[in-house]
């Protein structure tokens, strides 16, 4: 098994005395999608919030590329080139569409996306480039989203509730862009609440209970009857 | 006659109102800070040329060289080193720290230059002025000063919409968790913010000098009238500070025409009547 | 049988019973001071008493109410002009004019509610501030009052108080104990009160208060007619020891707001016991530093800056956070029955 490029060793979370996360072990090979579920509350985007540097903990709990980076602030991790598409995409209003996306790619790391690849991929956007986000529909904002989070060039996705609350038309368009988002060489952790859709695009599956890893298993291995104790408790 | 002329320097003196306010409106629009220590922050730049004059011999228009990156530079340290720490949720931290802020800068003017009033002389400038028609005489000094308003506001204006670090100003307002997810660092961000703020201070404080006589305990006044000029013309919007302060300076020039004692009276009093009518200002942009 | 049956809801504490026990015989020593004080030490007593109450005032605005004045001058210089003005002009005795300060504190904090209301948060603060300047500008273009040189107040109206000089200075102490004692009660009954409640609810996450049906405009409107009210008598007494008054002194941001603030911070602000033992600090700080001059006050900016960094809810924020000391019963607990 290649060298993992991202793992979180133990990770403990705390909001303030309340725990969220207990002794959570994840790693992701180079190349390798990883699908995160489990119930509401469960702990997915509070893990995602520590990967990402929004919540920081003991410096060794995530480690990237062999580096401790439990510690780091996001503005650093991001910089290092891990990119996430935050739940309920969270453009900035008081910006355009493309300037949305050009600050996606101020961290400074260069790579095959530019603004113009986003723009091949979503074409609507680059119709729509000068508008402020708050005037498009979910489906594209989260097009801008993902091409925001694109343009820092990743080597490391974090997709956070990738399709909750847009229409399933949408949701089969943004997941037929997914192969050509997550190129070879980049890796990603896709949380979802689909598991049918969570498991077809992953490699890997992990499943969160509690704050705790109640599955881990190849995606192809997954049965449906293993997926429903581990998310339920039952 | 009279009043026609009382207006017009009305509308000069808003442009150093508008230069009192801008720095202000900036970072409550990036970070939602109000700095009670703004208006001593004036004082002390006033000062500052008021020592570089006498020390490099320059004339004061001159020591805006020096004192315009002197303000700015304390303006990044001291939000990275103390204003940083107070900012949050709670409303109550910012305030009460740069109001002791306020009264440090105070009294430390008055321990390093006493109580006595002081005044920065520009030279021939000051009274030279231009004819206009109809017998009204435009001072070159006011002018000066109100272009250069109209320049920082538009320089400002031009930052905030078509520069990278605008961006950052207004992505960070947005959404600070984001902004960091973008590789910016809010530290850094709030620090900027609050050095081009102040730079702006530095550039009101010089003017101020130059203008009017001032001693250490002038700055609450300077930070109520750009605090009226915000109000008035909107929050979030700087073109709707520099009419604000244009308002300030009629309306006071307008009261000092009528009773003399009534100059600084009649600004606060047109600032309460657009409260009334229109609570958001005149040109509103952004929720307070 | 339930939990519910053998535990009672209290506030009461062995520590507030004992507090409130010194806190008698505290009181009492000073109702007699007039017999065993010099005339110094009672003045100093007065001001520490007025500074009580203005700073329980306060901190019952930003510590509880979330209302952050830095314009509370505008109702003390208010009720000394109030008072100098009935006196004078009508004849109202000066003991007298005190409570009727109260009244037009309130009569004017109404409208002035309406128009700052609109404000929010560190601009509203801002607004106050405005409200007070432009008080001080009108009471300086008043020249039945000494405009902007102020007035003192006649000898005769002086001596209406008591014919004597210790007498006269008795009364005003009585009065000034009197007041703090009665801010603090109205403080401590109106947080025990429904709207004491409320006022919590709605310092902890006005949303959910809203959603809990707090009419939070109309809770704080009563929070800051109240506090206005006090203030302007506090405001008419200071000036009634101090026989004269100007616009500058009457309206002082420093001497008001300032150092108000900065009592309440040091002492802990959203306590009762804060402005209290914030006084008294500052009190300290002031008699052993008054030599100074300027450098004083520089002192005091830094040392409350430093407590808003390093400790924001003040010294009995700390002790009360370390122990769960409260002098005041407040908070209710569940406790076994007896």
């Amino acid at each position: 098994m290649p060298e993992a490029l991202l793992e979180t060793r133990a990770l403990d979370a705390f909001y303030g005395d309340f725990q969220a996360l207990f002794d959570v072990s994840v790693t992701v090979a180079p190349g390798e999608v990883l699908a995160i579920i489990g119930a509401n509350g469960a702990g997915k985007t509070t893990l995602m919030r520590c990967v990402a540097g929004l919540l920081t903990n003991a410096a060794d709990m995530v480690a990237f590329k062999g580096r401790p980076i439990g510690s780091m602030r996001a503005d650093q991790v991001a910089q290092l080139g891990i990119a996430m598409v935050p739940e309920g995409r969270q453009l900035f209003p008081s910006l355009s569409v493309e300037e949305n996306l050009v600050i996606g790619g101020q961290v400074g790391r260069s790579g095959p996306w530019t603004l113009r690849a986003v723009y091949a991929l979503f074409p609507v956007l680059e119709e729509r480039r000068d508008m402020p986000p708050t005037t498009l529909s979910g489906g594209q904002q989260q097009m801008v989203a993902i091409g925001r989070a694109l343009m820092a060039n990743p080597e490391m996705l974090l997709f956070d509730e990738i399709s909750l609350g847009l229409a399933p038309i949408v949701i089969k368009t943004i997941y037929d862009a997914l192969p050509e988002i997550i190129r070879e060489g980049t890796s990603a952790i896709i949380v979802e609440q689909d598991i049918t859709k969570a498991i077809a695009v992953s490699d890997r599956v992990y499943c969160l209970q509690e704050g705790r890893i109640a599955l881990e298993s190849a995606s192809a291995d997954a049965s449906r009857d293993a997926i429903a104790r581990a998310y339920f408790g039952t | 006659m009279e009043w026609v002329n009382s207006i017009v320097q009305g509308v000069l003196l808003g442009g150093l109102y508008a230069l009192f306010a801008a720095g202000l409106s900036l970072i409550f629009g990036v970070m939602r800070l109000v700095n009670i220590a703004h208006g001593d922050l004036i004082v002390l730049a006033a000062y500052l040329g008021l020592t570089t004059t006498i020390a490099l011999g320059v004339h004061p228009l001159a020591s805006l060289m020096i004192v315009v990156p002197a303000m700015a530079a304390i303006g990044y340290v001291l939000q990275r080193g103390v204003l940083n720490r107070t900012l949050g949720d709670d409303i109550l931290p910012p305030l009460l720290v740069t109001f002791g802020l306020s009264v440090i800068i105070q009294n430390g003017l008055l321990e390093v230059y006493t109580a006595d009033s002081q005044k920065m002389n520009a030279g021939a400038i000051e009274t030279a002025s231009l004819e206009v028609a109809g017998g009204i005489s435009l001072g070159v000094l006011p002018l000066i000063m109100f272009a250069t308003a109209v320049a920082v506001i538009a320089g400002l204006q031009l930052v905030f919409y078509r520069t990278a670090l605008g961006r950052a100003f207004r992505a960070t307002s947005d959404n600070q968790d984001i902004a960091q997810l973008m590789g910016l660092n809010k530290a850094h961000v709030f620090g900027l913010a609050m050095a081009l703020s102040l730079a702006v201070v530095g550039i009101a404080g010089v003017f101020l000098g130059i203008r009017t006589s001032f001693d250490p305990a002038i700055g609450p006044g300077r930070l109520i009238f750009g605090f009226e000029a915000v109000i008035i013309g909107g929050l979030g919007n700087l073109w709707g500070t520099l009419a604000g302060g244009i308002i300030l300076g009629v309306s006071q020039n307008i009261g000092a025409q009528i009773h003399p004692g009534w100059q600084t009276l009649a600004g606060h009093l047109a600032f309460l009547f657009v409260l009334a009518v229109r609570p958001r200002g005149l040109f509103p942009r952004i929720e307070g | 049988m339930s939990a519910a049956d053998n535990h009672i809801v209290a506030r009461a504490s062995p520590a507030s019973r004992i507090a409130a026990f010194i806190g008698v015989l505290l009181l009492i020593g000073l109702i007699a001071a007039p017999w065993w004080a010099g005339r110094a030490d009672m003045r100093l007593i007065s001001e520490i008493c007025l500074y009580v109450a203005l700073a329980s005032l306060w901190n019952l605005l930003a510590g509880y109410a979330g209302l952050v004045s830095v314009g509370q001058q505008a109702f003390v210089g208010l009720g000394g002009y109030f008072l100098f003005a009935a006196t004078i002009f009508f004849g109202v005795p000066p003991l007298a004019a005190i409570p009727l300060a109260a009244a037009a504190g309130a009569a004017l904090a109404v409208p002035i509610a309406v128009l700052i209301f609109r404000l929010r948060g560190a601009y509203f603060a801002i607004g106050t501030w405005v409200v007070a300047e432009v008080f001080r500008l009108v009471f300086a273009q008043v020249s039945a009052l000494g405009g902007g040189s102020g007035t003192s107040l006649p000898a005769g109206i002086v001596k209406g108080i008591a014919a004597s000089r210790s007498l006269r200075e008795a009364y005003t102490y009585w009065m000034a104990l009197g007041l703090a004692v009665l801010v603090v009660a109205v403080v401590y009954m109106l947080l025990r009160s429904r709207r004491g409640l409320a006022l919590t609810a709605i310092r902890d996450n006005e949303l959910a208060a809203t959603s809990l049906g707090i009419d939070i405009w109309r809770t704080k409107f009563f929070v800051y007619v109240i506090s206005a009210a006090l203030t302007a008598s506090v405001g008419a007494l200071i000036f009634l020891q101090k026989l004269r008054i100007s616009p500058d002194a009457a309206f002082s941001v420093n001497d008001w707001t300032a150092f108000v603030i900065f009592i309440v911070v040091i002492g802990g602000i959203g306590t009762i016991e804060g402005p209290i033992i914030g006084t008294i600090l500052f009190f300290l700080l002031r008699e052993t530093l008054a030599d100074l001059g300027t450098t004083y006050l520089l002192v005091l900016g830094f040392v409350a800056i430093a407590v808003m960094l390093r400790a924001p809810k003040g010294l009995w924020g700390y002790v009360k956070d370390k122990t769960g000391l409260e002098l005041f019963a407040l908070t209710r607990r569940v406790v076994p029955k007896a």
